[in-house]
This record gives structure tokens, sequence and C-alpha cells, in this order.
């Protein structure tokens, strides 16, 4: 069944005819819609899409910054505001792949693409979403009830800058170099407050269905010093009430077996 | 299905088509105008075979949707040989035998000259980066990788095009 496309101008407009159809995709940068489209995906028969510019608009104030769900991975790279989250951008796909693929659509890339997902995930992001009351909810609830269906347009994610910009690290483990699709990915916003991590926040790409939070790790860190004791215990624990997935990549017992190894390898790594 | 109008450049000349609805661009480029330059590969992302510039910059023709590109210029392959002048990097393909089957080479073209364009002069790791999008099975990208340092380093001879 072909799809029909409909574009508008408004991102109001758009969301409205998002939230009325069941049967509805909204094109990002086409990564996920198209490559659906020329696998004659039958899950949607109609693509939406808006030709607003600002969906693309990174903004920054005080210590949060605002992108829109637009925003492409190379426009991360290139914001000076975003220095932190350019590591991960990078990560993401070829150059061709970073020029059309978007913030907004990585909340919706399905295990194991998603790291940048990922990364929000540690950062607490919050994501925006388009409506007649627009609103933002926590990344967390977000991804809860991504697969289930609730067409809601996501105009944008607000994150909070570290203070320290140490304390955020990504890894992306992949078998294919120089770029690989993702064994897994880890990102950890740990900050330090007398020495202490206070407010460990760990989490995972490709080891869930949607990336997930290393509940078990960010408690096993939280309130110690980052020393070799503390991330020892941290890798113990590394996929404690994890259930990771078997693909094409690597198996659920793989996966497994080497996240303990990799974790450990970001938490010790040379303060940036 | 209603067609839609389709106006872009390609390779400097204006194009008028219509277009099938969630029509991709490669198949625009390749049925539509008859630039057979552009290859399908996988149709996911993974290949990097359908490489094309819009406006410059490197896209995947197979994930774009056609009538997203609405007044914008597109290079192709196609688009880079003056007359019976091959551009400095098709020479150089060939001079380095970079291309075995040549089911990637017009990724590889469109990649490596996006990266010359932004950086004349690049080390071995960024083209190793500029072109960790398109996949080679044949060369294991050694010749490849080569060619385009080539191509660059000759640059200077010639106006690079």
């Amino acid at each position: 069944m072909p799809v029909r496309v409909e574009t508008y101008d408004r991102i109001e407009d758009a969301a409205r005819a998002l939230s009325a159809s069941r049967s509805a995709r909204f094109l990002g940068g086409g990564t996920l819609v198209m490559r659906a489209v020329n696998e004659a995906d039958q899950s949607f028969d109609t693509i939406i899409r808006v030709r607003d510019a600002s969906l693309r608009d990174i903004r920054a104030e005080g210590d949060r910054v605002t992108i829109g769900a637009g925003a492409t991975m190379s426009d991360v790279i290139a914001n000076r505001e975003l220095a932190f989250l350019a590591p991960v951008a990078r990560a993401v796909g070829g150059p061709a792949v970073r020029n059309m693929a978007t913030v907004g659509g990585n909340l919706f890339a399905a295990s194991p693409y998603g790291d940048f997902t990922a990364a929000l995930l540690a950062l607490g992001a919050t994501v925006n979403l388009a409506g007649a009351v627009s609103r933002g909810v926590a990344i967390e609830d977000f991804l809860r009830d991504r697969d289930r269906g609730a067409n809601a347009l996501v105009q944008s994610v607000t994150v909070q800058r570290p203070h320290d910009a140490s304390a955020f690290r990504f890894l992306k483990v992949s078998r294919v170099k120089p770029k690989g699709v993702s064994v897994m990915s880890i990102a950890a916003y740990l900050p330090l407050s007398g020495g202490r991590v206070s407010g460990a926040r760990v989490a995972y790409g490709a080891m869930g269905p949607t990336p997930v939070h290393a509940v078990a790790v960010e408690r096993a860190l939280d309130g110690q010093p980052l020393d070799a004791a503390a991330i020892e215990r941290a890798a113990a624990v590394a996929t404690e009430g994890l259930d990771p997935p078997t693909d094409a990549l690597a198996s659920s017992w793989y996966r497994r077996q080497v996240a303990g190894v990799h974790l450990k390898r970001l938490l010790t790594a040379e303060r940036r | 299905m209603a067609k839609k109008p389709l106006h872009f450049r390609l390779n400097g000349a204006e194009k008028a088509v219509f277009v099938d609805e969630g029509q991709n661009l490669l198949d625009v480029l390749r049925r539509g105008v008859g630039d057979l330059t552009p290859k399908y590969g996988c149709g996911q992302g993974a290949c990097g075979t359908c490489t094309v510039l819009v406006d410059g910059e490197p896209h995947l023709s197979c994930l774009t949707l056609a009538e997203a590109v609405e007044g914008r210029r597109i290079t192709t392959t196609g688009g880079l040989a003056q007359g019976n002048q091959l551009h400095p990097l098709q020479t150089a393909f060939m001079e380095n035998f970079a291309a075995q089957c040549g089911y990637c080479t017009p990724g590889m073209l469109m990649a490596a000259k996006a990266l010359l364009d932004r950086n004349p002069s690049p080390t071995r790791q960024e083209v190793v980066e500029a072109i960790s999008g398109n996949i080679c099975r044949c060369t294991g990208y050694e010749p490849i990788i080569n060619a385009i340092l080539e191509a660059a380093k000759s640059r200077g001879a010639r106006q690079y095009g």
C-alpha cells in the first residue's frame, strides 16, 4: 500500500494531524521512516511532515539548552552550547546519516539504535511535546510510553548543561571500526560533591527495547568517591535488573558478559 | 494517488518532474530524471552507495523523501566529470585501483568530494572518518583511502571542481 504525504507549515497543525491518526508517522530526517517505507512497512499509511524551520532551532537559556526535534546530529556537533553532546552525536552513523538523523527521531529509534537518547537519559532530559497545550515530560516517562502508540509530536528536548563538563561521560561499543552499530552505549552523569558522587545517572543504549537506566550501578556509585573500589562494585552489578536483547550484533549473554568491562573502562578513563 | 510536482537542480541543470507520494530521491534520480550513477544498495542507510550531495552536504538519497528537496541543489557522480575530463577523484580512483566491482564507488566519490570541498588537505584519519558510512566489500578500503589522499594532493596542480 503506497503512503500518503501530508505537509504542514505549522507545528501545531502537524501535531493535530498526527494525534488524530492511528496510522501516521512523523518524518524527521528520514533514517527511520523512509527506511520503513523502503521495506514496505504496513504499520502506517501516512507520512506527516512540517516545513517550519524553527523545529531545528537550538536555544541556550542559562544552564539549560533546548534542542529542536529537527536538529540533526551535525547541527549538534556544530553548536558550541552543546560541546558536551558532540562526542555522542559524532558516534551516530557516518557523515551522511549525521546530516539527516535528528535528535527527535533518535528518541524513537528501536534498539540497537538510539545512542543519543541514552545520553539524554543520563542527562535527565525533558521531552517537550507539541499540541493544543505543549507540555514537557521526563524522558523516562516518554520512553516508557513510546511504543504504546501515543502519537504525540516531539517539538524539542531540554537538557541541563553539566556544571562540570568532566562529570558527563559517553562510550559507544561497536565491533566495526571506526563506525558500527552499538553492541551497547553507556552514558554516565556523575557530578561530584565533596569528592563523592551525588545524583549518579547512568544509562545504556542497546541493552533493552529502549535506552534504560542502570539502576543498580547508580545505587552502587551514589555517595561514593569515584575510586577503584566503588567502580569495581558498580561493574559487578552492571546488568542487574536488565534484560539485554539478542540481535544480529550480540547475544543477550554476550552483552551481560561485557557490560561490566566497558562500564569500568568508561569510569576509569582519564577525565577529559 | 496524486503525483506531486518537484523542482530541483541536478548537477547544475534545472529539473522539473512529477513524483509519487513517498517516493525516495534515489528513485526519482534514477527513474524520474535518468541519472543512473547513484546506486540502490541496502535501502536502510547502512551501505552508503546512494550518497548524493544536497546543497553540498552528503545525504543518503534512498532515505530522502523526494518532495523534501524542492528547490535544492543535488550533486551526483554524474556531475563530476567535465565533458571528457574526469574529476581528479575519478582519476585517482582509477590509478589506485579503488574500484573493483564498482558498486560502492559512486557513494565513495560523493563522500570524498564532500570531504575535500570542506577540507582540501585531510589527514588519513579524516578520510577514514569521511567514508565511515560507506561500505566496500571488495577493496579492504586501503586503495580508496589512498586514492582520496592522492586526489587531495593533486588538487594543487589542477583547479578542484
